[in-house]
């Protein structure tokens, strides 16, 4: 059996779990065997029902009175005794923040090896993985020495798609759980700004700027486009080190990981770390005043020079094509 | 309180990788080396923490000889002491790693009442080694911390979700692994460089056991083989750049 453990954000089923399900999926079928999931908590009940879509015939919602939000130790628990009582080969989950905690706390409590953000499983005697490293700046193939095969699906590696439709039975399940078990469970934040403008992983044009902006005051330009389109801020590791922006605006392996429309980097070199957040954009321009900086080999178009100078002829431009 | 970060020496640069012949190591001849802004933050924020609650701040690597290197670094902004555990660069799954650090724990003479970690390392992202420690540990462990208030033997951690945040508070002891943007960390001061010079390293060779995740090749991703088209130089490639932006219909 090949079990994924699917998370959901209050009932609203989670987009990289599906994408796990659809690798799950296809496992299953290499394997004839059949694909069941894990949900936890009450308010999952409707979401793993709908499952049925991703070829999922018995969905095992986990409830537990114990359990009011996210827990991850918790969940991890509930996927072990199911693992358990199903004879299960394969669990898997998300490669997201919580699919990679609940596998680490199931590799751990199960002392199984535990293979992350996975690109492709081959089942067999070994299993073998391909999974990512640097943030997906390296590959790495991996052989796994363990009887069931722990794993989490990279983000994006394969695209969430519906297939083997089937009806769901969903089966109530109480996992028995400890209080060290329920000790780490999520509360919100008391209170969550509410903030106007359009937030760095969903927009869809991103104006960021690296070193060569040269201050905090030199990003005013980079805002002020950044609003004329639409867009949202960002920068390098090299801003938020120096204090010019916030950490919550810097793309790469240790910041935000985005795929907006139009990505513009401005006064950025190309650190493969800075790419591993900003590869999956779908045209990139680049401002830069040197012609052989790295990332020209990854930008589709560029403008050579100081950035100071060309910013401003581009915001009027811009303002003359939107009058 | 005494609080331990574990730290790991990783190359830097930020060049596409080269590989060894045999595809098992990236080449490191003419590179530096790091750690992760993690793990970087995860020491400022020790330092912090003892600066206001007094105590001390311990960090710990497995790794090469050289790893020395990055102990002295993370002691030149405030680290008090060092623990070495040697490799011979060969490398250790993350179930041997977190089993060697939680030997060497179980080994120190300081309890530590916060062990601090990156959410991931650099390298090997494997996203695991602090949850596997604190398990061997039997501790409570929050993961991808964005802020942390410690006050009357509780930890409180913040972490940030995609639409949200989020708020865990655990009694100490116990393992909180953090993420880039906790703090923004300070730079060494050249007193703080001669001071670390003299700072106690503890050395050590665990044994490593089979690895039961284990690598067999490195593969630098295929490059879609982009080359940007020059738009023009300066202020003048301006209706150039408007151009782009219609095709692509954001203007
Ligand atoms: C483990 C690890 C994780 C990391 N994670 C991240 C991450 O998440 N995000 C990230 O960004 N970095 C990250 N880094 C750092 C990364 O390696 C680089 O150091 C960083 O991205 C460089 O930032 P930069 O491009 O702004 O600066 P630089 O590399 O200094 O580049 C500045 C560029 O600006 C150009 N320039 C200068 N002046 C002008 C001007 N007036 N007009 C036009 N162009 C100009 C220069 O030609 C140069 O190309 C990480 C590093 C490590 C080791
Ligand atoms: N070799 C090591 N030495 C010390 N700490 C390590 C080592 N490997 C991993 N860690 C710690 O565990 C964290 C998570 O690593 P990983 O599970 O490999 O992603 C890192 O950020 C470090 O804090």
């Amino acid at each position: 059996m090949v079990l994924v453990v699917v998370d959901h954000d209050h009932g609203q089923l989670d987009e990289l779990s599906l994408q796990a399900l659809t690798l799950g999926r296809q496992l299953a079928g290499d394997l004839g065997q059949p694909l069941e999931a894990v949900v936890v908590g009450e308010d999952g009940r409707a979401g793993a029902a709908g499952l049925g879509e991703y070829g999922v015939a018995t969905a095992h919602l986990a409830v537990h009175p114990g359990l009011s939000d996210y827990a991850p130790l918790a969940t991890a628990r509930a996927a072990q005794q199911l693992a358990a009582q199903t004879g299960a080969t394969v669990v898997l989950a998300a490669g997201s923040p919580r699919g990679n905690e609940v596998m680490a706390h199931l590799g751990a409590v199960t002392d199984l090896p535990v293979a992350a953000d996975c690109l492709a499983i081959r089942p067999g005697d070994p299993t073998s993985v391909t999974r990512a490293r640097w943030g997906g700046s390296l590959i790495e193939e991996a052989t796994v020495h363990a009887t069931t095969t722990l794993a989490t699906v990279a983000a994006h590696a394969v695209p969430a798609e519906p297939g083997g439709a089937t009806t769901t039975t969903v089966t109530d399940f109480s996992p028995e759980l400890s209080d060290a078990d329920l000790l780490v469970q999520a509360r919100p934040a008391p209170e969550q700004e509410a903030s106007g403008s359009v937030s760095l992983a969903d927009a869809k044009v991103v104006i960021s700027g690296g070193r060569g902006v040269g201050s905090a005051e030199g990003f005013a330009p980079l805002e002020e486009l950044a609003g004329l389109l639409g867009g949202a801020v960002g920068c390098s590791r090299v801003v938020t080190g120096n204090g010019w922006r916030p950490h919550s605006e810097q793309v790469g392996q240790t910041g935000t990981k985005i795929a907006p429309d139009l990505y513009v980097a401005c006064g950025i070199s190309g650190a493969t770390q800075h790419i591993a957040g900003c590869r999956n954009a779908k045209t990139m321009i680049v401002i830069n005043d040197d012609p052989e900086a790295p990332i020209m080999g990854y930008a589709d178009y560029a403008v050579i020079g100081d950035l100071k100078k060309i910013l401003p002829a581009v915001i009027d431009e811009v303002k003359k094509a939107q009058a | 309180m005494d609080v331990l970060v574990c730290i790991k020496r990783v190359p830097a640069g930020g060049g596409k990788f080269v590989l060894t012949e045999d595809e098992q190591d990236i080449e490191t001849a003419r590179l530096g080396f790091a750690i992760s802004p993690h793990e970087e933050v995860a020491v400022e924020e020790a330092v912090r923490l003892v600066e206001a609650h007094g105590g001390s701040v311990t960090v710990l690597t497995l790794g090469t000889p050289e790893s020395e290197e990055q102990i002295r670094e993370q002691m030149a902004i405030g680290a008090d002491r060092g623990i070495l555990l040697e490799t011979d660069g060969q490398e250790w799954d993350p179930q041997a790693t977190a089993s060697a650090i939680a030997d060497a724990i179980n080994a120190d003479e300081s309890p530590f009442d916060l062990v601090l970690m990156g959410n991931e390392s650099a390298d090997a992202s494997g996203y695991q080694v602090g949850i596997r420690v604190a398990h061997a540990l039997g501790r409570p462990v929050v993961t991808g911390v964005k802020a942390i208030t410690v006050a009357d033997g509780r930890v409180t951690c913040e972490r940030p979700t995609t639409s949200a945040r989020e708020v865990y508070e655990v009694p100490l002891p116990a393992v909180v692994t953090v993420l880039d943007g906790l703090n923004v960390p300070r730079y060494p001061s050249v007193p703080g460089r001669i001071r670390a010079k003299k700072k106690p390293i503890e050395r050590s060779t665990p044994e490593r056991p089979e690895p039961r995740l284990e690598k067999t090749r490195l593969m630098v991703p295929q490059s879609e083989g982009k080359q940007a088209k020059v738009l023009g130089t300066g202020p003048e490639a301006a209706p150039a750049v408007v151009e782009v932006l219609k095709q692509i219909g954001v203007v």
